[in-house]
């Protein structure tokens, strides 16, 4: 099989993870000329595809034979799909190929279970460290770990990588033993752990060599009966329990050759955002799970509206706020006020009172915002009592670019 | 040339970029006290010789200022400023310089519309450089003199000089080119030399490399999130055409809903058979065939008679020799023991070796263990916070902790805390009044109820910790002293 049909096979069969990110690394340049890269800081978005994900990694499997049966999974033992495997030379060529014509940030590999897992482990491994060692590549490096691994790979892994990310695969324990009686929620964990507690015991002061980017995780969504609330249960118990830099969602969508256990509609990807939005206002806002899930209905985030107007709308009694002396906490849970602009109507109202015009310039959703709020040219006259307030909040699509005047 | 109107002060600067020159004439007309409006920046590259006739130095008009001082955020803000396309950019900085003078704290109002245009003027001047270290695509030219690459790109700014350094930093060991309309920048593999525009058709038309990539790019895309607006938010359609990859564009949007059908539509595969999930067996019935500490250990790893392992990394079973006469019952491993899978390894850990030193009694000596086998917690934040355990948590764990005590068969049972004497006696204990007393357990053991390790770090002043810590080793060494001479040894 020749490079193209392989790198279509194994692009193809990487594409259902959902991370991309290549910030965080280590701060690297290669000014020395001795190697080739650099990186460090926020990441880079070399491209973007037609679904709007952004394209910063070779992101490939080095193979997707699999003696595993994960029923989600479209490189599953029982699959018909076309399978494939570089070698480790072919993936390093093609890395630094790519890599010098700017196209990456690096790679992010991954790969199915060959053999036994320590043994595939051995082969990603094996890419990192030439890449590295041979090629002295300063560019970022993102390892998928094999949950069930030698704890000395993983730790291998972790010093040629940026990044390393077991999967938890799916927001429940039993859900994972239905459709992947090989994977062990026991050992995903246990992984987690030993690579938490390794980043825990570095020096702080001398930069760090192990996993510089931390790790990170993903969670298939809609392949399992598991509602909002378990999802983010699970997600605040692992950002809590192994200090995740991100837990990635990832709707459930319809592959080829599918198992007949599974839904064979795609999950709304409107929901995995609202979990991206609630991911968020529990790592950036100050909310809790149990509030974000009081906004919708039975465990679910509603679909209509993002999770910080649901829980407002369920709890207008804390509103409206007025904007001049409201706390940072409080005006972060006002609807259409975002962290940065928080921090921008703190800092500016330190110097003078701030008006409805002032709010414009600053970009707020005036319209969003305006129940929930009190300013010296504004008061929400009883719009918080309109049963039809989330209604009233839509506007009519034509005029969604204007800003609310009045 | 002079300006027909004697109160416009034109200045002349050094081309587009030339944010030294602005910096000391805008000082020089701040000092003579002139107004914004009677200021105009000429940044289009003088004809004759810059330096022949350079003006002089404007007069002191009305009020003289002195030039406000202004934070290094500030400055690296301006300079970015000074590098957008837009004409008035130096009069905007000079304008808000002239306000600071009145306003030292205007630049904390986010909301002025100075200091918000100054704001969003540098935002899209970082936000060019970030994409052109995105977008920008090199091809290599296959000199006959080892690998070197040239690329096109058109910036919407000023920005070749403030771009190219991150290209050095990333391939100083290659040789490379960047035209644009407006400027290059060439790496000799020493120095980075920048030079006049070039045209489209001064730099290579393609690259052998690029069929791959444009595998890549059509395979890693998925059609069933087809979501175009995304797409364009962030890789506007004026960037594609240098974008190798984005011809593929237009093809891969128009395919994407069949291939999303033909995958639904497709007759699913019947999965292979496979037996349904087992339930989970009781504690008390796989404790119940666990012989000896290792067999309970591993029997207790797949244990889910209560909740709690669903969210914990692992189960932490007791620790110790079997032969130990002494046993120490905790409360439930914390973060610390839950990661490493041992007990009495965290902060409270180290208090408990402390204090059983202290004691006389080594932990090789004791067999240390807790009521509860899962670390039972409430995410907040990056951390977990310990949560008591239930009475039915503790009831369902409790199997486990009987198969330890059969077969270590201790002579004295320490139980730290409320939880580990509920575990022991299963009745509520009130630990302050209670520790301390040794008693009789129902089959003849001693039992001793001590504090938990937990509380004395929660104490807030030194005097308590020190009695609470005082406590713990006399009642550690009342137990000990519990133990009945060994048998070996002479009476």
């Amino acid at each position: 099989m020749d490079l193209k049909s392989k790198l279509e096979i194994l692009a193809d069969a990487a594409k259902y993870d959902a991370s991309c990110a290549s910030s965080g690394g280590a701060k690297r340049d290669s000014l020395d000329r001795k190697g080739i890269g650099s990186s460090g800081g926020s990441g880079i978005c070399h491209s973007y595809t037609p679904d709007g994900r952004c394209v910063s990694l070779l992101k490939i499997l080095l193979t997707n034979a699999c003696i595993y049966d994960c029923l989600y999974c479209i490189n599953r033992s029982s699959s018909h799909v076309r399978r494939a495997r570089f070698s480790v030379e072919e993936v390093v060529k093609l890395t630094l190929n790519f890599y010098k014509r700017n196209y990456i940030e690096g790679l992010f590999l991954s790969s199915g279970i060959i053999k036994s897992p320590d043994y595939t482990m051995e082969e990603l491994i094996r890419v990192a460290r030439t890449l590295r060692e041979d090629h002295a590549f300063r560019g970022y490096i993102h390892l998928k770990l094999i949950p069930n691994a030698d704890p000395r790979l993983l730790e291998e892994a972790g010093r040629w990588a940026d990044r390393v990310s077991v999967n938890i695969e799916l927001p429940k324990a039993d859900s994972l033993e239905k459709l992947a009686p090989r994977k062990e929620i026991g050992d995903i964990r246990r992984s987690m752990g030993h690579l938490r507690g390794v980043i825990d015991e570095q020096p702080r002061h001398k930069g760090r060599s192990f996993a510089p980017a931390g790790q990170s995780t993903q969670m298939i969504v809609g392949a399992d009966d598991a509602n909002d609330g378990h999802i983010l249960t699970t997600s605040a118990a692992l950002y809590g329990g192994y200090k995740l830099k991100r837990v990635y969602y990832s709707a459930f969508s319809p592959i080829p050759d599918a198992s007949k256990a599974l839904p064979l509609k795609a999950a709304p990807l409107i929901r995995e955002n609202r979990l991206y939005q609630a991911d968020w206002l529990m790592r950036f806002y100050g909310f809790d799970v149990a509030e974000i899930v009081s906004g919708g209905e039975a465990g679910m985030l509603s679909l209509d509206m993002d999770p910080k107007l649901a829980w407002a709308l369920k709890h207008r009694e804390r509103f409206p706020l007025d904007v001049n002396l409201a706390s940072r906490e409080e005006l972060l849970r006002v609807p259409g006020l975002g962290v940065r602009t928080v921090d921008r109507i703190l800092s500016s109202r330190r110097v003078r009172s701030l008006r409805g015009d002032d709010l414009a310039r600053l970009k707020v959703p005036l319209r969003k915002v305006s129940p929930f709020i009190v300013l010296p040219d504004h008061r929400p006259t009883k719009l918080l009592d309109r049963a039809d307030l989330q209604a009233w909040l839509k506007p009519p699509s034509t005029q969604q670019l204007d800003l609310f005047a009045a | 040339m002079p300006h027909p109107n004697p109160d416009i002060h034109r200045v002349q600067l050094a081309g587009d970029t030339d944010f030294a020159g602005f910096r000391d004439a805008a000082r020089l007309h701040l000092r003579a006290g002139i107004p914004p409006g009677r200021v105009v920046w000429d940044t289009a590259e003088p004809g004759g010789d810059l330096f022949g006739d350079a003006p002089a130095p404007p007069l002191p008009q009305g009020e003289q200022r002195a030039p406000p001082r202004v934070s290094r955020a500030f400055l690296d803000t301006a300079q970015s400023v000074a590098l957008h396309r837009e004409p008035g950019r130096f009069r905007l900085i000079y304008q808000l310089l002239w306000r600071l003078c009145d306003e030292p704290r205007l630049m904390s109002v986010a909301s002025d519309q100075d200091v918000m245009r100054f704001h969003d003027l540098a935002k899209a001047v970082r936000r060019d450089i970030h994409k052109m270290h995105a977008f920008l695509r090199f091809r290599d030219i296959y000199s006959p003199d080892g690998e070197a690459f040239v690329a096109w790109y058109e910036p919407d700014n000023h920005i070749v000089e403030a771009a190219s350094p991150f290209f050095v930093k990333r391939f100083a060991s290659l040789r490379w080119t960047i035209l644009t309309p407006e400027r290059s920048a060439h790496w000799t593999g020493d120095e980075l030399l920048f030079g006049p525009g070039a045209n489209r058709r001064q730099s290579p038309q393609g690259d052998p490399l690029e069929e791959l990539w444009r595998s890549y790019y059509a395979n890693i895309f998925n059609p069933a999130r087809l979501n175009t607006d995304a797409m364009r938010a962030e890789m506007p359609k004026r960037f594609w055409k240098n974008l190798p990859e984005a011809a593929l564009i237009p093809d891969l949007v128009a395919g994407a809903a069949a291939r999303t059908a033909a995958m639904i539509e497709a007759a699913p595969t019947f999965p292979v058979h496979r037996r349904g999930a087992e339930l989970p067996e009781p504690a008390d019935a796989a404790a119940a065939d666990a012989q000896g500490l290792p067999a309970i250990a591993a029997a207790a790893k797949a244990c889910r008679a209560c909740p709690l392992w669903e969210q914990a990394t692992q189960t932490v079973p007791g620790e110790g020799p079997e032969t130990a006469r002494l046993m120490v019952v905790g409360e439930q491993p914390g973060d610390l023991e839950d990661i490493a899978g041992r007990p009495f390894v965290g902060p409270a850990g180290r208090i408990f070796d402390q204090a059983l030193a202290q004691a006389g009694v080594g932990r090789e000596g004791a067999y240390v263990t807790n009521a509860v086998k899962h670390f039972k917690f409430e995410p907040r934040g990056k951390r977990r916070i310990h949560k008591r355990p239930a009475a039915g948590e503790i009831h369902a764990c409790l199997p486990w902790l009987e198969r330890e005590v059969a077969t270590v068969d201790p002579e004295v049972i320490v139980m730290l805390g409320a939880s580990a004497a509920q575990a022991v006696l299963g009745r509520a204990v009130a630990v302050t009044r209670e520790r301390g007393q040794p008693f009789r357990l129902p089959d003849g053991r001693w039992g001793v109820i001590a504090t938990h390790p937990s509380y004395i770090l929660r104490l807030q002043t030194e005097p308590e910790k020190d009695a609470a810590f005082a406590a713990l080793v006399s009642d550690l060494k009342t137990a000990a002293d519990l133990i009945g001479p060994s048998p070996g040894s002479p009476a």
